[in-house]
Parts: C-alpha cells; structure tokens; sequence
C-alpha cells in the first residue's frame, strides 16, 4: 500500500489555509511573471524585431543560429567565469566578515555599516571609482602600486584576459555586504546556550565553530548558494557600468550573456534571437537550481 | 585562552584597516561631488576649492527632489508589500504541507531566472493598455513580490521548532494569527535584512521606471541622474553629488532596521 | 507590538492602493474645446530641451489651437526607450531620431512619410545639405533635421603653444609628427599626455571608415550601401595607419583618462577629433583653450562624416494631431529656428544657404565644420552599434592581440556585411 499523509481534519484544514495565503502571490507571479516568460518564450521562435507590428514565425532558426553563434559561447562562458570565481569568493567574505564582526564587542555597529556602505552606494559611481583605479600608471592606483613593488603596469579593463576578474572585484566589494547581512541574520539566530554549553565542555573556538555555527547557518548558506548563483548568472548592471562605452570589455571579453541579450533586443533590434538566448539562459539557471536544491537536500 | 585574547585584540584592527579600504571608493564619491572644473578629473581626495554648487545646482536646476520622492514612495510601496506578501508565503512553503508545494515553490523561484530586461516589454503592454504609464502603480507594480524574499523567508521560518506553531492552534488561534503573533516576531532579523535589500533594490533600479515614465516628474533618482549622461560627456561631478545624496535615505533605512538584526532573539527555554 | 506593525504594513498597502487614483491625476489637466496636443520626443541635452521649451512657446503663441508638450530622456538610453514604446502603438506624435536608425524605423512602419506641400522631395533637396538624403526612402523624406553635425579636429592651444606649435596640422603626416611631439611620457614610460587621441568607441570609428578609407583610395561601401568594400589594400592600409598611432608611433592609446574627449577637458590631450555636438560642452570647460579645425587631408584630399537628428512623425498620428503635427515639423526645420539653434546650440544648420553664409562660414569655431560639410559623406547605417563594434573588436585584435592587420580588417568586413545582408532578407 503506498505511503499517502493521512489527511485528518486538522491537516485539510491546514491545507486550506496555505492554498489561501499563497493565492494572492500566485495570480500574481502568473500575470506578472509567467504570462510575459511565455510572451518571451514564444518570441522565441519569431524574428520580431520590436518596431514592427507583425512577428514572422521562423520555428527554430533562432536555435539553430545559436549553436553556431560564436559571441554566445564567449558571453556564456564569461557567465560561468563570473558564478565559479564570483559566488564562492563573496560568500566567504561575507561569511568572515559576519563572523568576526559578530564576535567584536565595541563597535560591531560601526562595522556593519562601514561594510554596508558599498552595497548601498549607487553603481554608477562604484563603477566610477573603480574604473579610475584601474586606470593606466601613472594616474590609476592599482597600478601605481603595483609598479611600486616591481611588478609592470597591467592593463586591467582594458585587457582581454583581465577585464573580466576586474569587474568580478568591484561586483564582489559592492556586494559583500549583502552576505554579511545573511549571515548575519542567521548568526543571530543561533541560541547561545549551544555556545554556552560547548565553552563549559572545554571545546576550542575552531571546533564551536565547526560543530555549532556552520551547521545551524546551513538554511543561510543554502538560500546564499542558490539565489547567489541566480544572480551571478544574470549579471548585467555591473559590467554595464564598469565598461560603458565598449560595452562587455574589448572584444566580449568581460561581456556576461544577459548583456548579450540585452544588446540584441535592444541594440540590433533582434527580439526574437534575444528571446531565445533568454530561453536557453533560463534552463541553465533552472537546472542548475535544481541540482543546488536536490544536492543539498540529501542530509536532511 | 591566551589564543583567543589575541585573536579578539587584532579583530578590530584588522576590520578597521580592511573598513578604510571599504570605505575609500565612497569617500572619493564625496570628494568630487564636492569639486569643480578640471579637478574632477584630479584623483585626490583632497579638494583645493570645495564648493557645494553641485548640489545647489542639483536641487535647483534639475527635478532632483521630486526624484527623490518618487524614489522613496516606490521604494517604500513595494517595501512594505515583500514583507506582508514574501512572508506569508515563505511561511506558508516552511509550515504548512499542501498539494503540490514543491512545484509551486520551484515555479517561484524560477520566477527570478528570466532577466527583467525581457519582461518590460510585455509590462509596458500591460501598463500602457491599463493607463499605468507615468504612474506611481506602473513604476511598482512588477516588483510587489518576488521569489528572492519568498526563499528568504521560507529559510529563517524553516529554522523554528513546529511545536511553537503547534502550541499555538492547541491555544485555539487560527493561522493567520499563527503567522502574525508567532511566527512573525521570531524572524525579525530575516525581515530586517529583507527591508534593507527590497528597498536598495528597489531606490537603485534602472530599467523598468525609464520604460515606465515619460514625463521628467516621474523618474525615479536613478533615471534623472542618467539625464546627467550627455552626448558628448558626462557630468560626473553632478552623478556623484547625486549618488552621495542619495545614500542618505538608504542609510537612514538602513541603521532603523540593522538594529533589529544586532538585537535577534534568544530563543530561550525551547527544546532544540 | 506585531499588531502595530502589520496595522502599518496594511495601512501602507491601503493607502498606497490609492495612488493609481491621485498619481494618475496628475496627468489630467482640464482639456480645453479645439485644443489639439501633440508630444514631442528627444533626447535630454540641457540646451536643447531649454531652448525646445521656448521654441514651444512661441509656436504655441503663433497657433493657439495646438498644444505641444516635450518629454526628453537619457541620452544612452534613447533608443531604447523608443523602441520600448514602439509596441504599445502609443507615444509621441514628433520624434526626434538620430539618421543612422532610421532605416529600421521606416521599414518597420514607425514613422510616416512626410507629405506635406513643405516636404517634397524637391522642396528638401533644394534646400538642405545633401546628406539629409539619407532620410529619404523610396522617394519620400521621412524625417528632416533642424542641425547636422560634421567632425573635426580639436586641439589645446595652450598645449600646442608649449610645444613650440602655432597651428594645428593640416595634413596627416603632420598630425602624426605633431602627435608624437606632443605626447608625454613619465619615467616609466606611461602616459602623461596624448597628442593625438583615437577612441574608436566613440567618433573615430567614423574617421576610418568615411575619412581614411577614402583617403586610401577606397570607399567603404558600394553605391546603394549594399556591399562592402574596404576589405581591399586601401582599407588595409587605412586600419594600419590607424593602429600604428598606438602601436608605433605612440601619439596616445585606448583608455587613457578613460577616453579621449575625458583627457581633452581634462586638459591631458593635445588633439582629437569629435563632432560639433562637443562644442557646447568644451565651452562651458573655463580652463581649456582649445580651437577647431578642419580633419586633416592626405595627398590634398579631404573627407568628413556627417550625421544628424532628425524629426519624424509617428505613423499612428492621424487627423488633426497630423495636421498639427506636420505645422510643428515645418517650424522646427525652418531656416530661424535654425540660427536659434547655432547661436544656443552650436549645431550647424542643416539649411545649406544658411550654412554657407559667410558669417558662419568663416566662424573661428564652426566654420571647420561647415566646411566639412561640403565633402562629408552620412554612413548608412542598419545596425550602427554592430558596425561600430565590428570596426572597434578590428583595431582591438589588431592592437590587443596582435593579429595582421588584413586578416583583422577582413573579418570585420565580413561581419558588417552580415548585418547589412540581414537587413535586406527580411
């Protein structure tokens, strides 16, 4: 006999409550979210062009374009430059921030604010700041310093191999403090009686560490890993920012495939491939979630 | 012990040192905004001149305050609609079981995997045949729920023990209640952070309230400063007065609700 | 204290429900009876929308039966706002659109032709700058510019003065002599200041195409713009010139200063070539003392590109709207809001008796550019960003990574010429 919940009163009722509260929500995300992904989905196989009033169906020539598109496979790999360097880094960050700011008595206040400040500061001016570091010596910083030290000058944004780590540094010194927020939050929501109790058995910071924060900050992590990745994927203000005028670094070096996108639709005027870059943009993110999601599931 | 009264002492000044640097680009921002001419282009922090004719001329010759306003209206409209509507439902996927949860809850998140860039085109539709255009509606009405604070709200719930919600039907309340007079008040901090991060989302977005309004008096801050991007050249001087400005309110905002998250709860005399 | 705060959070919602209701009433104004409003749409550029705002006033005092009401947007936004607008089938009635969108704009039936006794064929072509041509399709003119814009040299006169020079170059060979002299160098050999600045991101892109490809000895495309040619040894040879700049000769590089036109204000850049749509800005800079004059020639020949913003009218703009609308076009293209135009704007006038006469002509500042109106060519363009990114990924492969110059030149032709083929297949 299968192993079905047995449905009591109290469970059905339960039941009614939950589909009542999320009803709004959900008519919602249907008319705001889905209806227009299927609008864009079926662009997809059109060759619309936005100004015209008609939309020509051309099946999957956009697709079939797209495996042969050289400047998709650069913008898709930079994607997965961005989330492998981009994500990990960040979270670690945040992660050590959190942690030692927690644990800092006088001023823990300050901190936060200090390592806030970036993450609420417009970026268009991030970008700004940081474009001018990267400046060629003698004007930008970074190299003034690098030279200091006997290294040669580097070209940073303006390299085809570099542009991209310079745009993940600004993105991931704006952004740090969002980590720090999360795990944060989720600090604070472990009772110190476990830490209490780990001090009177004797146990070394390190191991209260290991055995006490990391696995209760399991649910932050998890939320930072998935939605980090989401994003990171979906990069597309900060390298607009940091490289304005060439627009994705010289020559699609540092050029993310939501750019790519955007460019497309916007620039060329070609909804219909755009919208199937989005689609294939969409089932890589929606895999890869869904791997996150049943790999971290397992140790429950 | 010896260990971990060294570690503490050399923390803050680590943090200190590491926070100068944080705090360097923002400091720049402050410094041009307070130039003029050439030295603009000077990289020092130093300013021979300082001059506050930036900012006269950004609230005086420019729609800047009313910007502004937009900015915090919008901001705090869908602000406060995440917090009732993302936890309500990311209590609701953490507490309760129902028919297909587990679709429901991937079909919300898929919800933030389509990049807004492709969806204005369709919301201008919406807006434009509903009459929302150079409206306070239309620039909010996309960002009013999101699967992003859903998720983050399904988390925090997800960590609290189902006794306490189980102890409050034994007591006769009815769930909405449960959410609201238990549930709500134990993930403060979640709903702080989410506060924070809606609200900078939102004050820093671009795109959609360009698409959305036409008359210069509906542009949110970060449109009218884009106005600042000339043909030839940009006025970087007047991008990072109006940048530095407009850190003010999401500092505010920021310092309200980061206390919620030092303070947190101690969950005391819970069996964990 | 949970009841306060959702209490508040309702509230918020309540309240905030109702802003459709008062927000939406600020656009209501009491409609008055044979009061026809139109919208006119450009670009913001503080100037143009002050002066855009006056010039309203007058036309509205001249037919007070019309109504004009102006929005302006983001400059590098512009395009897309437009073309967000686009399947909505509502927007503006007047348009102001840059020339080089234009082929995509009528083809996909956004704008009209203009039919008016004003806008004939023959009327335009006996009065405006031939290049205007580049808004006519299939014997209509769809738009017409109250200014062009030609490019020229700029130079610091100051930094030229220190460097023993009294006038700018006239021919390339000097420009590139003078270039090298200019240029400083720290100890390190890096950058101090350029002499001569090339940004294919923004205006120099245009010099190697109608300029120096010309020069060469090769147009860059065919006749009817269906073909491109400068995949031949001229265009080879215009690209390397272009490239040695940076490579040999050492007269400036990419990203200095961020660009080139950011080094000129800054006062870092001896010499560049910009649009006149620069002189407003450069103006308003009190420590630059900089001069115009026209792009230098090879071998005696001279060559500029010319573009322009023009004024369309929307195609869903019909009935008295239209008729409206067609009176605001003849006024905004006529030869005194022209003058109006140069004096406050500093954008040529696109009256070609107007431009020619002798005061303008002979203008310190904006007679290079009339002048270079007289042999300026308007690329067509059906994918500007794309052209331009082909050139601008040519010089960086060149440059960057050292590729030959043939092969670099030849796979951006190749790319050009699949924009243009996919213009013309649908």
């Amino acid at each position: 006999m299968k192993n079905k919940i047995k449905k009591g009163t109290l469970a059905r009722e339960k039941e009614k409550w939950a589909y009542l509260f999320i009803s709004v929500p959900v008519v919602f995300y249907l008319l705001v979210r889905f209806l227009p992904t299927f609008y864009a989905f079926y662009l997809s196989f059109t060759d619309w062009d936005i100004i015209s009033a008609s939309a020509n169906w051309i099946g999957l020539d956009n697709y079939k374009r797209l495996f042969t598109d050289k400047i998709f496979y650069i913008t898709l790999s930079n994607t997965f430059y961005y989330v492998l360097y981009g994500l990990p880094i960040s979270i670690l960050v945040g992660f050590l921030l959190a942690y030692n700011i927690d644990k800092v008595k006088i001023g823990s206040g300050l901190f936060k604010t200090i390592y806030f400040m970036p993450y609420i500061t417009s970026m268009v001016a991030v970008a700004w700041v940081w474009r001018w570091l990267f400046q060629p010596a003698p004007i930008g910083i970074f190299n003034n310093i690098l030279i200091s030290m006997g290294i040669p000058m580097q070209e940073f944004l303006n390299s085809v191999e570099q542009s991209k780590g310079c745009i993940l540094a600004a993105t991931i010194w704006s952004g740090v403090g969002f980590q720090m927020i999360i795990f944060m939050a989720g600090l604070k929501g472990i009772s110190k009686q476990y830490y209490e109790a780990a001090e009177i058995d004797g146990a070394s910071a390190f191991n209260a560490l290991r055995y006490i924060t990391l696995p209760l900050l399991r649910n932050s992590f998890i939320f930072l890993l998935i939605t980090g990745t989401i994003r990171f994927l979906r990069i597309f203000t900060q390298v607009v920012n940091m490289t304005r005028s060439s627009g994705g670094g010289p020559l699609n070096s540092a050029k993310p495939l939501v750019l790519y996108i955007y460019d497309t639709a916007f620039r060329s005027f070609d909804m219909g491939y755009a919208s199937a870059l989005t689609v294939i943009l969409f089932i890589i993110i929606l895999l890869i979630t869904l791997i996150q999601m049943r790999v971290t599931r397992n140790e429950r | 012990m010896k260990d971990r009264t060294l570690t503490n002492k050399i923390r803050p000044i680590l943090l200190f040192i590491f926070g100068l640097l944080m705090l360097f680009p923002f400091v720049w921002m402050l410094s041009t905004s307070i130039k003029q001419g050439r030295e603009v282009y000077s990289l020092s922090l130093w300013v021979s001149n300082p001059s506050l004719d930036n900012y006269t001329r950004l609230f005086t010759n420019s729609y800047f305050p009313r910007w502004f306003i937009n900015s915090f209206i919008a901001g705090t409209i869908v602000t406060c609609s995440i917090l009732f509507f993302d936890s309500l439902m990311g209590y609701t996927f953490a507490k309760h079981n129902f028919r297909g949860k587990k679709l429901i809850f991937i079909l919300v998140l898929s919800t933030m995997m389509i990049p807004t860039e492709m969806l204005i085109i369709p919301w201008y539709l919406i807006s434009s045949k509903a009459g929302w255009v150079d409206t306070y509606w239309g620039i909010v009405f996309p960002g009013l729920m999101t699967g992003f604070g859903t998720f983050l709200m399904r988390q925090f719930f997800d960590t609290l023990p189902d006794d306490l919600f189980d102890a409050g039907r034994i007591d006769g309340m009815n769930e909405f209640s449960i959410w609201v007079q238990i549930g709500m008040p134990l993930v403060k901090a979640a709903l702080s952070a989410l506060a924070i991060f809606s609200f900078v989302g939102n004050w820093n977005a671009f795109l959609w309230p360009l698409i959305i309004s036409s008359a210069t008096k509906m542009y949110t801050l970060p449109v009218g400063l884009a106005l600042f991007n000339g043909e030839f050249s940009t006025e970087w001087e007047m991008i990072m007065t109006g940048a530095s400005v407009a850190t003010i309110p999401v500092i505010i905002i920021y310092i309200i609700f980061q206390r919620q998250i030092i303070e947190g709860i101690a969950l005391t005399g819970v069996k964990g | 204290m949970n009841k306060k705060f959702f209490a508040i959070i309702l509230g918020c919602l309540l309240i905030f429900n109702l802003t459709p209701i008062f927000a939406g009433g600020e656009k209501e104004e009491v409609k008055e009876e044979g009061v026809t409003e139109i919208v006119y749409w450009q670009y913001f550029y503080e100037t143009k929308k002050n002066l855009m705002d006056d010039l309203i006033g007058e036309f509205e005092a001249a037919n007070p039966t019309i109504k004009v009401t102006q929005q302006t947007f983001p400059y590098a936004d512009y395009n897309t706002k437009v073309a967000a607008s686009v399947p909505s089938g509502k927007g503006p009635n007047v348009i102001n659109l840059y020339y080089g969108w234009l082929p995509k704009y009528v083809t996909s039936g956004y704008l009209q032709p203009l039919t008016g006794a004003d806008f004939t064929p023959a009327k335009v072509e006996s009065e405006f700058f031939p290049l205007v041509k580049a808004a006519k399709f299939d014997g209509s003119y769809y738009a017409l510019p109250t200014a062009v814009r030609s490019l020229a040299l700029f130079y610091n006169k100051d930094l030229l003065a220190e460097g023993g020079y009294s006038a700018p170059p006239k021919t390339w060979e000097e420009a590139v002599e003078m270039g090298k002299d200019l240029a400083e160098f720290d100890k390190n050999g890096n950058f101090l200041q350029i002499g001569f600045g090339v940004n294919l991101d923004n205006q120099f892109h245009h010099v190697i195409r109608e300029v120096l490809n010309r020069q060469m000895g090769t147009a860059p495309y065919n006749e009817d713009s269906t073909q491109v040619l400068y995949n031949n040894q001229a265009g080879y040879d215009a690209m390397k010139f272009v490239s040695d700049l940076e490579l040999v000769e050492k007269t400036g590089r990419q990203a200095f200063m961020e660009d080139d036109r950011t080094a000129f204000k800054a006062g870092t850049c001896a010499m560049f070539v910009s649009g006149s749509f620069a002189l407003g800005t450069l103006d308003k800079v009190e420590e630059l003392n900089y001069g115009t004059a026209e792009l230098p020639s090879m071998d005696g020949m001279q060559s500029n590109f010319a573009s322009f913003w023009a004024n369309g009218i929307t195609s869903f703009t019909e009935g008295k709207e239209l008729v409206a609308s067609e009176k605001f076009l003849q006024f905004l293209t006529s030869a005194d809001v022209m003058e109006r135009w140069l004096a406050e704007i500093g954008e040529l006038p696109a009256n070609m008796e107007l431009g020619q006469a002798e005061k303008i002509a002979n203008d310190p500042k904006f007679g290079p550019f009339i002048r270079g109106l007289e042999y300026a060519h308007a690329t067509v363009f059906y994918d500007e960003s794309a052209q331009k990114s082909a050139m601008f990924d040519a010089y960086n492969r060149i440059v960057l990574q050292g590729m030959d110059v043939k092969e670099s030149v030849d796979i951006a032709a190749k790319e050009e010429q699949a924009v243009i083929d996919k213009y013309f297949d649908k």
